[in-house]
């Protein structure tokens, strides 16, 4: 058996990386808005943000498609600032992935905010935390377990994606070309030795991630109330 | 000290809470009414966390909310001990106190880290985390968390609710020691008139977001009318003493209460010390002649200074003069005409010593500070 082309893998990796920081970044103030907010607009946004969970991946890939092409207004500004254009590449990929995985990252950060509650809040305030100090402080330690299920989640997610990829990244080596494609592409050519190479990887990754979540949750239960 | 003075509102599915008051700046002041009255979300409006609140909330010369404006919960200095003690899980109980006091270190305070751990015994719960602690040690680390982070206003709401009469035992004596040993206002918010009749004060008492009465704690529990409020069955009314002798063999305590006297379950305090005591109306029975061959030890002279009979019912109260000192009776209606009762009328008040409630403590201020 012979080894593998790592190249879609090591750009897999790298992919679910940087889309994971960033939608840590994004998805924590709208997973703390839609856990405290009373605006009726809750309810919108929250069914924006699971529209990824159930609209077929070529569905949303369409749109980013015909959002993301040269020829849409996002697009065709992209292209006249840096010259080059944002579907077939590896940017377009990260904004896909992004709008793909949000999900993932603000439903099991949101449910976290919510098992918090006002109260620990409301206590650091009362013991002269500001609001910033006391998410810092109390909020984020009491949701770690949140935060790791929603950050896992959120990297074999997006390892996994394939029709949204498909539509807007295409399939070009070392820019585009991520492991699902890759194994598809095998597969379409018979070869079959490459194709479970790169199977395995995926199937014992995905399984190790999840495993050390429901140990980790197991072993350091936050104790809440 | 500071006083605190609202004026607000809240609005309610089934009621308006509106309260115009002033709070005193020392001393404790029990905001006392049945559950549901609008006595937590009156606290939690001081605090500057109930939202729906309108109206204006001044401490001495600072407005807390006034017209548009509303200080943050953070800036106004206030501390609030929660019913459910809401310590913060991840962190030990040491955690907990530390997490007061690093932000508070720039706030002037006459008392430091190592006084409030030893007031409040916690010491040997350093180590511990939450889920680690009984429910009274919770409460306990909550309490001196809450005062290591110096405040100048203390917000209690009912602190003792949630734990067993052993439990609230072992709390008592630490509260009552808060409001002179760390000199802070405290408002006290209770269901329990053990409680209000132990710590505190003063008593603002709210029904159906209303305030019904407010003054001292035995002026205002001697007032007839407040039956609505304290519930018929616990209604009563506090008498002030001071230990005058211990018998130690049959474990009876004889409290001195000015010209007369009453046995009780044995207190565990010294002759001298001043305790209060709490008799129920139901727990009083009246002769008109004085009873021999009887188990009840304490028979009283009284007079009787009013009767109120209640419509529709079997009952009447009975408010009696024991010399200086007030008492409470509930008798049926039957009775007050049998024993032919009118105002101004000689009577003896019965009292069993085993309807005292088991404990009694010392008056606050009669707790020396550190």
């Amino acid at each position: 058996m012979t080894l593998p082309d790592l190249g879609p893998l090591f750009l897999t990796i790298r992919l679910a990386a940087i889309t994971t920081v960033i939608l840590l970044i994004i998805g924590t103030p709208i997973a703390w808005w839609l856990a405290h907010t009373r605006s009726r607009a809750r309810s919108v946004v929250e069914a924006v943000t699971a529209l990824p969970l159930v609209l077929p991946p070529t569905v949303l890939g369409f749109y980013l498609l015909v959002f993301l092409s040269p020829n849409s207004t996002i697009g065709g500004l992209w292209l006249s600032v840096t010259g080059t254009t944002l579907t077939f590449s590896f940017l377009g990929l990260i904004i896909a992935s992004a709008i793909y995985s949000l999900p993932f990252m603000v439903q099991p950060l949101q449910g976290a905010f919510e098992a918090v509650g006002r109260g620990p809040l409301e206590a650091a305030a009362s013991l002269r935390a500001t609001p910033m100090d006391a998410f810092l402080t109390i909020a984020t330690p009491m949701a770690v377990r949140g935060y790791l299920t929603a950050t896992v989640l959120t990297f074999a997610h997006t390892i996994g994606e394939f029709g949204v990829v498909l539509m807007v990244g295409g399939n070009i080596p070392d820019r585009t070309k991520v492991v699902s494609i890759q194994i598809y592409e095998n597969v379409e050519t018979i070869d079959y030795a490459a194709a479970h190479g790169l199977a395995a990887i995926l199937l014992v990754f995905s399984f190790t991630a999840l495993l050390s979540v429901y140990m980790f949750n197991r072993r350091f239960p936050v104790h809440v109330g | 000290m500071a006083d605190l003075s609202v004026d607000v509102r809240v609005q309610y599915p089934e009621f308006e809470l509106s309260v115009a008051q002033v709070f005193p700046g020392s001393g404790i002041t029990a905001l006392f009414g049945p559950s549901g009255c609008g006595k937590s979300t009156l606290l939690r409006v001081i605090a500057g966390f109930e939202r729906r609140a309108s109206g204006r909330v001044h401490f001495g010369e600072e407005v807390w909310q006034g017209g548009r404006r509303r200080l943050a919960p953070h800036l106004r200095g206030v501390g609030y001990v929660f019913q459910d003690a809401r310590l913060f899980p991840h962190l030990s109980a040491r955690g907990n106190l530390d997490y007061a006091h690093k932000r508070a270190a720039d706030v002037p305070a006459h008392y430091g880290f190592d006084d409030v751990v030893d007031i409040l015994d916690l010491a040997p719960l350093f180590d511990r985390r939450a889920a680690q602690l009984s429910g009274g040690e919770r409460q306990r680390v909550a309490i001196g968390r809450t005062m290591l982070a110096r405040p100048r206003l203390l917000l209690m709401d009912e602190p003792l609710a949630a734990l067993d009469t052993r439990r609230k035992a072992e709390i008592l004596p630490y509260v009552s020691r808060l409001a002179t040993a760390f000199d802070i206002p405290i408002i006290y918010v209770t269901h329990a008139l053990e409680e209000v009749t132990q710590l505190c004060d003063r008593i603002v008492a709210l029904s159906a977001g209303q305030i019904v009465a407010t003054g001292g704690v035995a002026e205002v529990l001697e007032r007839l009318d407040l039956a609505d409020v304290q519930g018929r069955f616990e209604a009563g009314s506090m008498l002030r003493g001071h230990v005058a002798a211990q018998d130690t063999a049959l474990h009876l305590t004889r409290v001195e209460l000015g010209g007369f006297a009453l046995e009780v379950p044995e207190i565990g305090l010294t002759p001298g010390a001043e305790v209060r005591l709490r008799v129920r109306a139901r727990d009083v029975s009246l002769a008109r002649s004085r009873p021999e061959g009887l188990s009840i030890r304490n028979i009283l002279d009284a007079r009787v200074l009013s009767i109120s009979e209640e419509p529709d019912t079997a009952h009447a109260e009975l408010l009696l003069d024991l010399g200086g000192q007030n008492l409470r009776a509930r008798i049926t209606r039957a009775a007050v005409r049998e024993l032919g009762l009118v105002q101004g009328a000689q009577t003896f008040a019965l009292v069993k010593s085993v309807s005292f409630d088991r404990q009694a403590w010392p008056r606050a201020d009669a707790v020396a500070p550190p």
